[in-house]
Parts: C-alpha cells; sequence; structure tokens
C-alpha cells in the first residue's frame, strides 16, 4: 500500500466515521442518562433525512438558494426531535423507566416499527436523492482524486464542533450539569430537587435531534430509501458498544475506529467491508466487555 | 314401450353430451395470479409492472377479452418474503383457482416457484426473472419465461461493449453482494475473456445490498483509473453509486457499463452523463427505435406516462410480454380445440413454438420453454427537452444466436465462443 492510498483511506474512513458518529453520540447520550436502548433512534435518523431530502427537493425546485439546505438541516433535526422525541419519551418512555430492560428495548422496537410503516406512508417507497447542499459546496482534489469538500471537510468539522459543544454543554451548563448529577445518581439528584423526569426529557429530545441532524446531513451524500434507519441503528450500535454505553468521547474513538476500519477493508480486502465494524465490536469486547472507555459498576442492591 | 331404436338414440344422445364435455366450459373469467413487489427496494420493478398489467388488462378486456372471456388479475406482493408468496401462490392456484400464474420478478422466488407450479399442474410464465439456471438445469412442462434470461443479457452487453469500445485495457466491477450481482458478473466476465483475451481486472467490489454510501469504492476506482466501469446495480442502489460517482468526477474518467439501467435513467437526472452504456434487459425502451412511431406504442406510452408520472421502463415491456403470450397461447389453444374453450393442459400443449409480441420485438417460446427476446442496448446521451440521459448509438442483437441453445449450460457454452463471434451476431443499428 503506497502513501497515496494511505492518505485516501484515511480520508475516506474520516468522512465516514464523521457522520456515523453523529448518530451513535445521541444513542449513547440517551443510554447514558436514560438507560434505555433506544432501538427507535434509527427511525429519528431516517425521518431527519427524509424531511431534509423532500422539504429541500420541494424549495429548491421552486428556485429557492441551494445554501437554505444547511438551516433546513438544523431546522429537521430540531423538528424530529421535539415534535417524534418528544411525545415518545413523554408518553411511553416515561412510563416504563422501572421496568425490566428487555421491556423498554422492545417497547423502543415496537416505536422503531410503528416509524418504519409511518415513513412508508407518507414519503412512500420511491429513493428521495437531493444533494443540492453537497454540490453547491464543490469539490476538492487530493492527491488526483476528487473529493467533496462536504464530506471531506465538513462533516467531520460538523463532528467535531457537535463532540466539542456536547462537551462544553455538559461541563459547562447548569442543565448539563444536572444532567450528569441525574446520570451518576437518580435518587440523590431527585432528593436534592432536581426535576429528574424534565432531564430524561430534554435529554432524550437532544438525542433524538442529534440522530435527526445526523440523517438530514447523509441525506444530501445518498439515497433517502426505505430501510436506511435500520442500517443505521445496527451500526450505532457497534460504536456504541465498542466506546462502551453511555461515552461520549469513547463514541467519537469508536466511530474513527470503525469509520478507518471500514475504508482500510475497502482498499486492502474488499469482501470483508461490511464485517469490519462487527470484527472491531468482537475484538474490543472480547478485550474489554466493559467497552473501550466503559465502567464497570458495582452493582447496587 | 321403449324400442330399441329410442335406446339408441338416447345412448347417442348421452355420448354426444359426454363428448363436449370434452371441451371445457367457458368461464366467467380468466384468473391470473401475479407476483410482483409491490413494497421494498424492488418495487420500483413491480410498481410500474403493475401499473402496466391493469391498463393492459383493462384495454383487453375492453376488446372481448380473450376468446370473449375477460381477465382477471389477482397481484400478490414478492416483498412480504419468501414463505408468504409460496402460501400465497398455493393460496391462488388451489383455492382462488387461478388458470395462469405469472411469478416473478426475484429469481430466488423464481427458484422456488418453478417446482411448486410444477407440483401443482399451474402453467407459470416467468415474466421477469433473469437466472438462466431454472430452465438450463431442469426439464419443466408447466415453467416457461417471457423474456431472455441472464446469459443473453449479459452476452449482449458484452458485444455492445466490444463494438463500442473494442480496446479498452483495465476493467473494474461494482456489484450489489447479492446472487444477481456475484452471477451477472460471472457470465460477463466469462464471455468477455472468451471474446476478448487481454484485459485486466483491476478491482472487484461487492458493497452489500442497499448499501448507502460507496465513497471509498469510489476514491479507489478514481486511484486505479479503469478504462470502463462495470454494474449490474439497479434501483437506489445503481441510483446512488452513479450519482455520488458523478459528483466525484468519476463519470469523467471511466466508460460506465450498466445492463441494467434503462430502468433508472429517469431518476439519474443529470448525474449520468454522455457516453455510458445503458441496457434494458431486452429490447425496452420508452424511445424503441423500432416502434417509436408505431400509434398504439405512442398511445400506450402517453397513457402509462399519464397514469404514472414516469415513462415505461423495462418491467413495463415484460409484463406486456407475458400478457401478450396469454392471450396469444389462448387463441393458439382455442383454435386448435376447433374454437372451444380449451383445457388447462391443451394452452400447456400451445407454449412451445409460441410467437407474441408485446411492446417491443416478438418473442418466441423455445422447446425448453425459454423465450427469445431481442436485446437492445445503447449509449447515453444528453438531449434538450428531456431532464435525463437518453440513448444514442443504439443496438438491437438478434437473441437466436446469443441464447445458449437448447441443452447447454450457459456457463459451458459461453467459455466455447471466440472473438470470430463477435461479428457473427446479426445487429441493428439506430442513432437516436
Amino acid at each position: 500500500m503506497t502513501l497515496q492510498l494511505l492518505a485516501l483511506a484515511i480520508f475516506d474512513g474520516v468522512a465516514y466515521a464523521a457522520l456515523v458518529f453523529l448518530v451513535a453520540v445521541g444513542l449513547t447520550l440517551t443510554f447514558g442518562v436514560l438507560k434505555v436502548l433506544n432501538i427507535a433512534h434509527g427511525s429519528f435518523y431516517a425521518m431527519g433525512a427524509y424531511i431534509t431530502a423532500s422539504i429541500g427537493g420541494a424549495i429548491f425546485a421552486a428556485g429557492f438558494s441551494p445554501w437554505l439546505a444547511f438551516p433546513l438541516m438544523l431546522i429537521a433535526g430540531a423538528l424530529v426531535g421535539i415534535v417524534v422525541g418528544g411525545p415518545v419519551e413523554k408518553l411511553l418512555l416515561s412510563r416504563i423507566y422501572e421496568l425490566e430492560d428487555v421491556l423498554q428495548i422492545l417497547v423502543t422496537f415496537a416505536v422503531f416499527l410503528i416509524l418504519e410503516d409511518v415513513q412508508r406512508l407518507i414519503w412512500g417507497g420511491q429513493p428521495f436523492f437531493e444533494s443540492s447542499a453537497l454540490q453547491v459546496l464543490g469539490t476538492v482534489d487530493v492527491f488526483d482524486i476528487t473529493y467533496t469538500v462536504y464530506q471531506l471537510i465538513l462533516l467531520p468539522m460538523v463532528a467535531i464542533s457537535v463532540l466539542v459543544s456536547l462537551r462544553l454543554f455538559l461541563r459547562r451548563t447548569l442543565m448539563g450539569k444536572l444532567i450528569l448529577a441525574v446520570t451518576e445518581d437518580r435518587e440523590a439528584a431527585t432528593s436534592v430537587g432536581i426535576n429528574a423526569e424534565r432531564v430524561y426529557f430534554v435529554t432524550f429530545v437532544i438525542g433524538a435531534s442529534l440522530a435527526a441532524f445526523g440523517g438530514a446531513l447523509a441525506s444530501a451524500t445518498t439515497s433517502v430509501l426505505p430501510g436506511m434507519g435500520a442500517d443505521m441503528i445496527v451500526l450505532s450500535f457497534a460504536v456504541v458498544a465498542t466506546a462502551g454505553l453511555g461515552r461520549v468521547e469513547g463514541a467519537a474513538v469508536a466511530a474513527l475506529l470503525i469509520g478507518l476500519g471500514r475504508s482500510f477493508a475497502v482498499y486492502l480486502w474488499p469482501e470483508i467491508e461490511v464485517l469490519v465494524p462487527y470484527l472491531i465490536m468482537l475484538f474490543v469486547l472480547l478485550i474489554r466487555p466493559e467497552g473501550l472507555f466503559g465502567t464497570t459498576h458495582p452493582r447496587k442492591i | 314401450m321403449m324400442g330399441i331404436r329410442n335406446i339408441a338414440a338416447a345412448l347417442a344422445m348421452t355420448l354426444m353430451a359426454g363428448g363436449a364435455a370434452l371441451a371445457a366450459d367457458k368461464p366467467a373469467d380468466l384468473k391470473v395470479g401475479i407476483t410482483a413487489f409491490l413494497s421494498g427496494p424492488a418495487s420500483i420493478f413491480g410498481q410500474p409492472a403493475k401499473a402496466a398489467a391493469e391498463m393492459i388488462i383493462k384495454d383487453m378486456n375492453a376488446n372481448g377479452g380473450i376468446g370473449g372471456v375477460p381477465v382477471k388479475a389477482y397481484y400478490v406482493d414478492e416483498g412480504a418474503g419468501g414463505e408468504a408468496l409460496l402460501a400465497e401462490y398455493r393460496r391462488l392456484v388451489q383455492n382462488v383457482r387461478a388458470d395462469v400464474m405469472f411469478a416473478s420478478i426475484s429469481s430466488g422466488n423464481c427458484n422456488k416457484i418453478a417446482p411448486l407450479a410444477e407440483d401443482l399442474k399451474i402453467l407459470n410464465l416467468m415474466w421477469d426473472c433473469g437466472t438462466q439456471r431454472i430452465l438450463e438445469e431442469k426439464k419443466y412442462r408447466y415453467v416457461f419465461r417471457t423474456q431472455a434470461n441472464a446469459a443473453p443479457e449479459m452476452l449482449a452487453t458484452v458485444l455492445y461493449l466490444l463494438k463500442t469500445k473494442p480496446d479498452f485495457k483495465t476493467i473494474a466491477v461494482v456489484n450489489q453482494d447479492y446472487a444477481w450481482g456475484r452471477d451477472s458478473w460471472h457470465i460477463f466476465h466469462t464471455a468477455l475473456k472468451a471474446m476478448k483475451p487481454d484485459f485486466k481486472v483491476v478491482a472487484e467490489f461487492f458493497p452489500k445490498f442497499g448499501a448507502p454510501d460507496f465513497s471509498t469504492e469510489i476514491s479507489r476506482l478514481q486511484a486505479l483509473r479503469p478504462d470502463v466501469i462495470f454494474s449490474t446495480a439497479w434501483g437506489g442502489d445503481l441510483e446512488t453509486f452513479v450519482k455520488q460517482a458523478s459528483q466525484r468526477g468519476l463519470t469523467r474518467n471511466s466508460t460506465f457499463i450498466l445492463p441494467l439501467a434503462e430502468s433508472s435513467l429517469q431518476g439519474f437526472g443529470k448525474a449520468l452523463g454522455a457516453g455510458h452504456v445503458v441496457g434494458g434487459r431486452g429490447d425496452h425502451y420508452f424511445l424503441h427505435p423500432e416502434k417509436k412511431n408505431n400509434p398504439d406504442f405512442k398511445k400506450f406510452v402517453a397513457d402509462f406516462k399519464a397514469k404514472t408520472g414516469a415513462y415505461p421502463i423495462y418491467p413495463v415491456f415484460h409484463m406486456s410480454q407475458a400478457l401478450a403470450a396469454l392471450k396469444t397461447v389462448y387463441e393458439k389453444a382455442i383454435a386448435a380445440n376447433g374454437g372451444e374453450w380449451p383445457s388447462h393442459e391443451q394452452v400447456v400443449d400451445a407454449m412451445p413454438g409460441l410467437t407474441f409480441a408485446g411492446l417491443g420485438r416478438p418473442v418466441t417460446i423455445r422447446s425448453d420453454g425459454q423465450g427469445i427476446e431481442d436485446q437492445l442496448l445503447g449509449t447515453s446521451v444528453v438531449v434538450d427537452g428531456y431532464d435525463f440521459p437518453l440513448m444514442d448509438n443504439m443496438m438491437i442483437f438478434d437473441s437466436d444466436v446469443i441464447t445458449t441453445p437448447v441443452g447447454k449450460l450457459s456457463a459451458d457454452w459461453l467459455k466455447t465462443l471466440t472473438p470470430a463471434f463477435i461479428d457473427r451476431v446479426p445487429v441493428k443499428t439506430y442513432s437516436r
């Protein structure tokens, strides 16, 4: 493998990792706080993509500037988080926090299936392709290979800024500190007057918004079609499990690991490309069952 | 008292009645069960085909149906999965008493249905699936294919490539990772190697079915710069691949060979650009050079566009062929039965040797049940007035010569081809 190919594989891996990270970080945040493994996360991702692609397609066709795609992505993310994610937490999840993990997973799985069908109902089975946002940023040549600025530069930058702002939000703001307190010990936090229900709600909406925002960003690079949510949720689980459940920074490292693993596989041994994320997960979990950055919790009686 | 003469007369009456009963009674309707993907990624094929079936059947019934009997269609969704499909298939044959079945789009489903149809003794027209193996590896009485199969489709693609770009040196493949993706590349590669020994395969990619992102493959292909890139992908996968490739400039550096792209042309929009090889699994194209001025053809295309919002693609043509076969075979069997309604077995007997024409050129069913369907390929071109690419430099290959002979396996027969074969195939060339 020449130095050029090495560099190319790294670029491809980083661009891919950025997208995966945006989705996985929402999943891991939700799990860290709510302790619910939310399978419906994949639906939020798909809905963010669908909304961006369909509304974007309509307004660009009507002659509006393609630059509007970027604010549209933010709006789509927030919209899905609040309008879809909000009620899911308030009406459904908030009633089952006391129940067994398996039941919680089943409930979120049911929500996932329902939302999959809702997507078919609204957007049908035909693929959407709306890449104005990607085209407006143009391309850049690196080592004679044409990359899109969107994938090579914008996506990794967005991923890094999400990581940094999440970190600042959790450590420096009141709401962030409340979230950390509830994560650490819900009972103690409640006893000192923290409204844990509200913290759960806000966290869930943020997590769902991040998934939808990830979908919105992905929509410019790919076809938006039924089933995209299922693919992403499986991959996100691999990232989150590799990182250690609930670890925000860990998700970044794991996403990078899996993104690079996948792109090197395409260069060196394309046959195993789809296997790579799970091989990495398997390898990590064999050595560290709690994940790369996970911590073992003493069991409370 | 009944005389001997009366008894004889009564006996004769009974015999005559019995004789008349040999011809089946004319049914109230002719029931056709049609399996197609109505959900899932392959519904991009199934939905237009269903729309076409509805249009053609409505038109048929308005003109007296088949032998005076109206056609009634029952649709089954292949997207519901293999087990559900087989159960529905049985139900249609045994409970609803379907007269003929059309199955199916997926080769995997055809593989399962062919033996079932044989067991149920029901005439089954494989109206769209591509695998050549079913009719090559086993002899069926009730199973026929009203279209070509993967072998002539891929062979025609090789011929087109060798006629238009004979000097290419390197090739890469990007196919979906499932039976069709693997098989089609195998057939294409075998035929190509037999007719052009000096080329190099520089990369073989089989991204998973439904892959949303081909960025890494595209980077790799840009570094390798193959002369041609072959892909039998279809639907969302093909659209995604072509659009991502075009965004990154790959479509400017390499010639794409896309044997199924006719079905995605309208989805490509500005992405594909000019100079790439487009096929449509037969002579299927809404601007078919021999048909585009035919009033019936023009009317169908316009009606279809008005009904569905899109131009017809190859599954529509395949459906028109299966329905044409249905009408023609019943008419043939009725004629052979002295004008009486034929029994099911008589209809099955009439299938081999049947010639019928759907929207494209006529198709003939061979003794092994395989249809001989000519193959049209062209080169993409950007034209004013259409917001998607059209085809230019079209060639229609005569399929008598390029369909694997009866009794031979494609995998073996393709290896026996030589470079001289290229000029032996009758071909007609058309520009736009």
